[in-house]
């Protein structure tokens, strides 16, 4: 079948255009980030900073000091979400194709259709679950901005357009799938979802300022 | 909130915006905020995902319940400022108005509570954060632009007023002196004041001087035993630095050369940071940062000190101690400070039937009153109330018999909240109780001369 114009121009410019974005400004995002510098610490180390930050980038992956009992929620929703994301991501079918054809050339088995349901409905519950929780909870209403609300929208639109798309009986449903995942790439790099990436600088850069200190919170 | 702050995703500031006509009022806020930002402060808030655990770990948050106190939000002007002038694209962002609105007066007129009188920087929200953000850090960091604004609490101005002005908060040299000798007198030893080429200078907190002196008497009696050839200085004999706390780089920088210089003039190879938690912070931690180069001089912490004393035989204590003890951990010396171990192994060497507390270390309860949480009394209430956390934690091991601790500062503030829940249980400095243990002590010398004629 003959690829129509617009899901060419979907497919092809404005893919390069969004990734393109997307990579740029995150890449603009985190070299302004670590340009504005760190000061020199003239105190005198107790441990390593380098060991630090690395105990603290694995540290924070799971509550310590017994918060898991108080955290179970968001522990549980959040790597719901994140682990069933990333498993979409990277092995449904359609993912597979898209990315050998369109960026890398080479491609690895995909998930099975049951599968990919499963994990789709795992990904929706922890999403869900995390929205909810967020304008339900006093604590999460009170630090909550209209940027945490659009990124978490438009995350659920590009899985919910994702599964629409799923049959490839649409053109018109693939597209408006891809226009999603386009304008999500487009909105990253200006919003919290940087969070993919920031989150190791932060644990970092507070793992070496103890790690120092010989000590881990 | 605005449109545009929502748009711009910033949280809302509370206050009256719109009339705020003097920006320029505002402008050295900014700027001292503007200053704190570097690639850390911008790491954590950019990687802030704003689920709210750490609210989990507030004791002013989870005695009220009031989300105001969630310690994120404690963070909004500097988002706010972050976000507005310094992150990536605000340029941008301010040029297609999605840029948070500037940071007004009000708005710091209504964080001031939120600053000052509901965190103690005990840091213990980084524990459960999963994105490890250092809160404690970057609310001392936004209390730079409340020192700009003149927004300080009228009684924490004050003290820092008179440290700066007498050399400590509470008293002055020659009350440190007076105290200093009647401690000569009761213990028969010397106590040196300004002995050139002592191998340590000791500076103690106001708190110290003030209500737990005999802590100086202690600190003679071991120093004397370990053969230790100690001094206080008259020009620096004050630790605790309330400008750290409050947020003023200048008069941080001024306390914290007080004891610097007295090191470098008196010749000392070590100063001993007493049981004070802000007091090691600021001075073994931020104090090198802070005057800008490394110190000629060891700064060691008194539970350092007393643990290596023990170990390698310098002094022995008698195992003796019979009461159910358990330790309060001062967050700044073992949260923030890594100084963990030590002080249990003291208790284990007095023979005490120490337990420890369910959530003890990293994940301890602070006080209530650090982080100069004590020093502003419009906040009394407020970590009376907050003592309710600490107070489970002791509640639950039953049967308590002595509360142990390593901060004059805790101990004070846990003396009060015990008091005022209608408990009954002594709050014990670890110093004093090594000391009250100490074996094999030398004989009491004449301590003839007045104190400061060492």
């Amino acid at each position: 079948m003959e690829t129509p114009f617009w899901l060419w121009l979907i497919e092809g410019p404005f893919w390069l255009i969004a990734a393109t974005i997307f990579v740029l400004g995150v890449g603009w995002r985190l070299v302004s980030l670590l340009a504005l510098g760190r000061r020199r610490d003239l105190s005198v180390p107790r441990g390593s900073a380098a060991g630090g930050a690395l105990r603290a980038i694995l540290l924070h992956f799971i509550p310590h000091g017994g918060f898991f009992s108080s955290t179970t929620f968001h522990v549980l929703t959040g790597y719901l979400f994140h682990l069933a994301l990333f498993a979409l991501l990277l092995f449904a079918a359609p993912h597979v194709t898209f990315l050998e054809k369109n960026v890398l050339g080479f491609a690895w088995p995909a998930m099975p259709r049951w599968a990919f349901i499963v994990t789709a409905e795992l990904a929706f519950a922890g999403l869900i679950l995390l929205w909810a929780r967020r304008i339900s909870d006093p604590v999460q209403r009170q630090i909550t901005d209209g940027g945490d609300h659009a990124q978490l929208w438009l995350t659920f639109a590009v899985m919910l357009t994702g599964c629409l798309a799923l049959e490839e009986a649409s053109l018109a449903l693939r597209g408006l799938h891809m226009v999603m995942v386009e304008l999500w790439l487009i909105y990253f790099p200006f919003s919290r979802l940087m969070h993919a990436f920031t989150w190791a600088l932060s644990r970092g850069a507070m793992g070496a300022t103890f790690g120092r200190r010989g000590v881990m919170p | 909130m605005s449109a545009t702050t929502a748009a711009a995703g910033a949280p809302a500031m509370g206050g009256a915006r719109a009339k705020e006509q003097a920006k320029g009022g505002i402008a050295p806020a900014i700027e001292a905020l503007k200053g704190k930002i570097d690639s850390t402060v911008a790491a954590q808030l950019e990687a802030c995902i704003h689920c709210g655990q750490c609210a989990e770990a507030c004791h002013f948050y989870l005695t009220s319940g009031d989300p105001r106190l969630t310690p994120r939000h404690k963070l909004v002007p500097l988002e706010t400022v972050y976000r507005r002038h310094m992150a990536p694209f605000s340029g941008l962002a301010r040029m297609f108005a999605l840029a948070p609105a500037d940071l007004t007066r009000a708005d710091l007129e209504a964080w001031a509570e939120l600053l000052y009188d509901s965190c103690t920087l005990c840091g213990r929200c980084t524990v459960v954060c999963p994105m490890g953000i250092d809160i404690a850090s970057l609310v001392r960091l936004s209390r730079a632009a409340l020192v700009a604004a003149d927004l300080v609490p009228e009684s924490m101005q004050a003290a820092a007023d008179r440290a700066v002005a007498q050399g400590s908060p509470l008293i002055t040299e020659e009350v440190m002196r007076r105290v200093c000798a009647a401690q000569e007198k009761e213990t028969g030893i010397r106590v040196p004041i300004d002995k050139q080429g002592a191998e340590y200078m000791v500076a103690l907190s106001a708190m110290e001087y003030l209500n737990f002196y005999e802590v100086i008497g202690a600190l003679a009696r071991i120093f004397k035993a370990a053969g230790i050839d100690w001094t206080i200085a008259s020009k620096g004999f004050e630790a605790t630095n309330i400008g750290y706390q409050m947020g003023s780089d200048a008069i941080a920088r001024t306390l914290v050369s007080r004891i610097v210089d007295a090191a470098h003039d008196l010749g000392v190879k070590y100063v001993v940071s007493p049981e004070c938690g802000h007091a090691y912070t600021a001075l073994n931690w931020e104090g090198p940062n802070m005057v800008g180069r490394p110190f000629d001089f060891e700064v060691v912490h008194i539970l350092e000190l007393l643990d290596r004393l023990v170990r390698e035989g310098r002094i022995r204590l008698a195992p003796d101690e019979t009461r159910r003890v358990t330790y309060h951990d001062p967050c700044q010396i073992s949260r923030r400070g890594g100084v963990i171990e030590e002080p249990r192994h003291l208790l284990r060497a007095l023979g005490a039937n120490f337990v420890e507390m369910k959530r003890h270390g990293v994940a301890n309860i602070c006080c209530g009153g650090g982080g100069g949480v004590s020093a502003v009394t419009r906040a009394e209430e407020r970590r009376i109330a907050a003592f309710a956390c600490k107070k489970a934690q002791i509640d639950e091991l039953g049967g308590i018999e002595g509360l142990v601790t390593a901060c004059a500062n805790c101990r004070n503030v846990l003396e009060e909240a015990i008091d005022a829940w209608d408990m009954e249980l002594p709050v014990l400095g670890l110093t004093e109780l090594v000391a009250e243990h100490l074996v094999d002590e030398a004989p009491a010398e004449e301590a003839g001369a007045p104190a400061g004629a060492a």
